[in-house]
């Protein structure tokens, strides 16, 4: 049994007197007491919010071969990426389900970054490892090289340019750039984020007292801001609210691209990625079952792997994900139902210690960031 | 954290204020800081009959759902409906933010609890923050 896993930072949330949990073999705080998820959460929304999230993977491609290679293991369009660019993709198995979901970050000519979920991290390595194989590209695992720090808020960019000499108004929505952060050179900082917010994510050298420095620094810097430590009860809530997919819940390596409602970052029109023949089957098939937004109608939370019925009585699915939506200030949930129920207003019922509890099909996304005219 | 003398507690965290023929049921000041910010609770109607160490309710923060036991038996005769449109008033004072009242069925039944004092021993000894 692999011994519990912790960040560079660990030491600074004890010291803050963070919640602590375990997530996926990596001791992580859930929430700070100088918050608490609630205000975490409401202050990344309308402030800023700094997270420790280290514990996601990185994996580099380099190489002639390196463009071939993530083309055959990602189903979205890494030659459209120019150097300094990023686009949200997914990793799949030959029959269209996922590996993980992942970030494809261009550095280079032939240079790119992968950043992969932490409970992914082994799987996903020895799977880039394997299916990179006959391509000409060196792959590294850069995972614990890095301590990667997610600054998150309408206020994330006015807090990181008092640390950087970078113009960050000139690094759009999921573009990055490097440049000194906090007196480092050549420090990653990547306008992307799991929030639904605007926001940044710098990653810098992985050992503790630079690690620590930079949190403080960070936190320092965001304190006219209101900015606070947020931990993994926020995150979550977060991007809930946002509709962002967490594997193991909205995807896993029994569920396809189809049924998880992200064509729009699979492109079919590449001749060949690992899981185009199944997926091209499985659209010619028809969905069985899709994944749809729910909002409780009558008093209760539905939470992640309650069951779902129809108004008749008959079990039609489940809950992928769900909690009370901090911003929201709603009762909100995901869940997996089949194609007839995924018509906004269907009415179902969530199975909540026994009870079936009314919900209804919602729009998604549950929450969109006001975009700055 | 300090607990107040005229309350007796129990080992799951509820208080219990014994007030005349009834008491007054909440749950303690640890018990909301443990669970963390609470967003739903779900209590009993008025008339419903509960029995001392049974479930009677649940309390649930963002991240988890707690199950309510039952200090003592008995009927309950008031439920404190603030709760279902402001359940963070529990985080805020716990000691005040009551839950429901009842009529106690069998008063001895309160000498099995814990005092003020063994609570807050019995929360230093567990550990818990």
């Amino acid at each position: 049994m692999p011994a519990t896993r912790i960040t560079a930072l660990h030491a600074a949330h004890r010291r803050m007197g963070a919640k602590m949990v375990d997530f996926n073999g990596w001791e992580m705080p859930v929430e700070y007491p100088s918050g608490g998820i609630i205000a975490e959460h409401l202050a990344v929304r309308r402030g800023v919010g700094i997270f420790d999230v280290s514990h996601m993977g990185d994996i580099r491609l380099g190489g002639p071969g390196a463009l071939a290679a993530v083309q055959h293991i990602s189903m979205n369009d890494a030659s459209r990426l120019a150097i300094g660019q990023a686009q949200y993709s997914a990793m799949l198995y030959p029959p269209g389900t996922f590996v993980d979901d992942v970030i494809v970050h261009r550095l280079g000519e032939q240079d790119y970054l992968l950043v992969i979920n932490a409970g992914t991290r082994e799987k996903d390595f020895g799977w880039v490892r394997d299916q990179a194989g006959p391509f000409e590209c060196k792959v590294e695992d850069l995972s614990d090289n890095y301590t990667q720090i997610a600054i998150q808020g309408p206020k994330a960019v006015n807090l990181l340019q008092k640390l950087t000499n970078a113009d960050l108004s000139a690094v759009k929505f999921y573009w990055f750039t490097h440049a000194a952060v906090c007196g480092l050179k050549n420090i990653l900082i990547a306008r992307t984020g799991y929030t639904g917010e605007d926001g940044f994510e710098i990653y810098i050298p992985a050992d503790e007292s630079t690690s620590t420095s930079v949190w403080d620094q960070v936190l320092d810097a965001g304190r006219e801001f209101g900015a606070v430590p947020c931990g993994l009860g926020a995150r979550n809530t977060l991007r809930l609210e946002a509709t962002l997919a967490l594997y193991g819940h909205e995807i896993s390596d029994t569920i396809n691209v189809w049924e998880a409602g992200l064509d729009r970052f699979c492109k079919m029109e590449k001749p060949e990625f690992i899981g185009r023949a199944a997926l091209e089957k499985a659209r010619a098939a028809g969905l069985r079952r899709t994944l749809v937004g729910l909002e409780m109608v009558e008093r209760g939370i539905a939470r992640d792997g309650y069951k779902v019925f129809g108004e008749d009585g008959r079990e039609i699915g489940y809950v992928t994900s769900g909690s009370f939506a901090p911003f929201l200030k709603k009762n909100i949930a995901r869940a997996y139902v089949p194609p007839e129920f995924a018509a906004v207003g269907s009415v179902v019922r969530v199975e909540i210690r026994g009870q079936g509890v009314k919900a209804q099909v919602v729009p998604t996304p549950f929450y969109k960031r006001p975009r700055k005219s | 954290m300090s607990y107040p003398a005229d309350f007796k507690y129990t080992k799951e965290h509820e208080w219990i204020k014994a007030e005349g023929d009834g008491a007054t049921v909440g749950i303690t000041s640890h018990a909301q800081d443990s669970l963390g910010d609470i967003v739903f609770v779900e209590l009993p109607k008025v008339g419903a009959a509960i029995a001392q160490g049974k479930v009677f309710g649940s309390v649930e923060s963002v991240k988890a759902v707690s199950d309510l036991y039952a200090p003592a038996s008995g009927t309950v005769t008031a439920v404190n409906g603030e709760l279902a449109t402001a359940p963070e008033k529990i985080n805020k004072d716990a000691h005040s933010a009551w839950m429901i009242k009842i009529t106690l069925g069998h008063p001895i039944e309160l000498d099995s609890l814990l005092s003020a004092a063994d609570y807050e021993k019995f929360v230093a000894e567990e550990g818990g923050h």
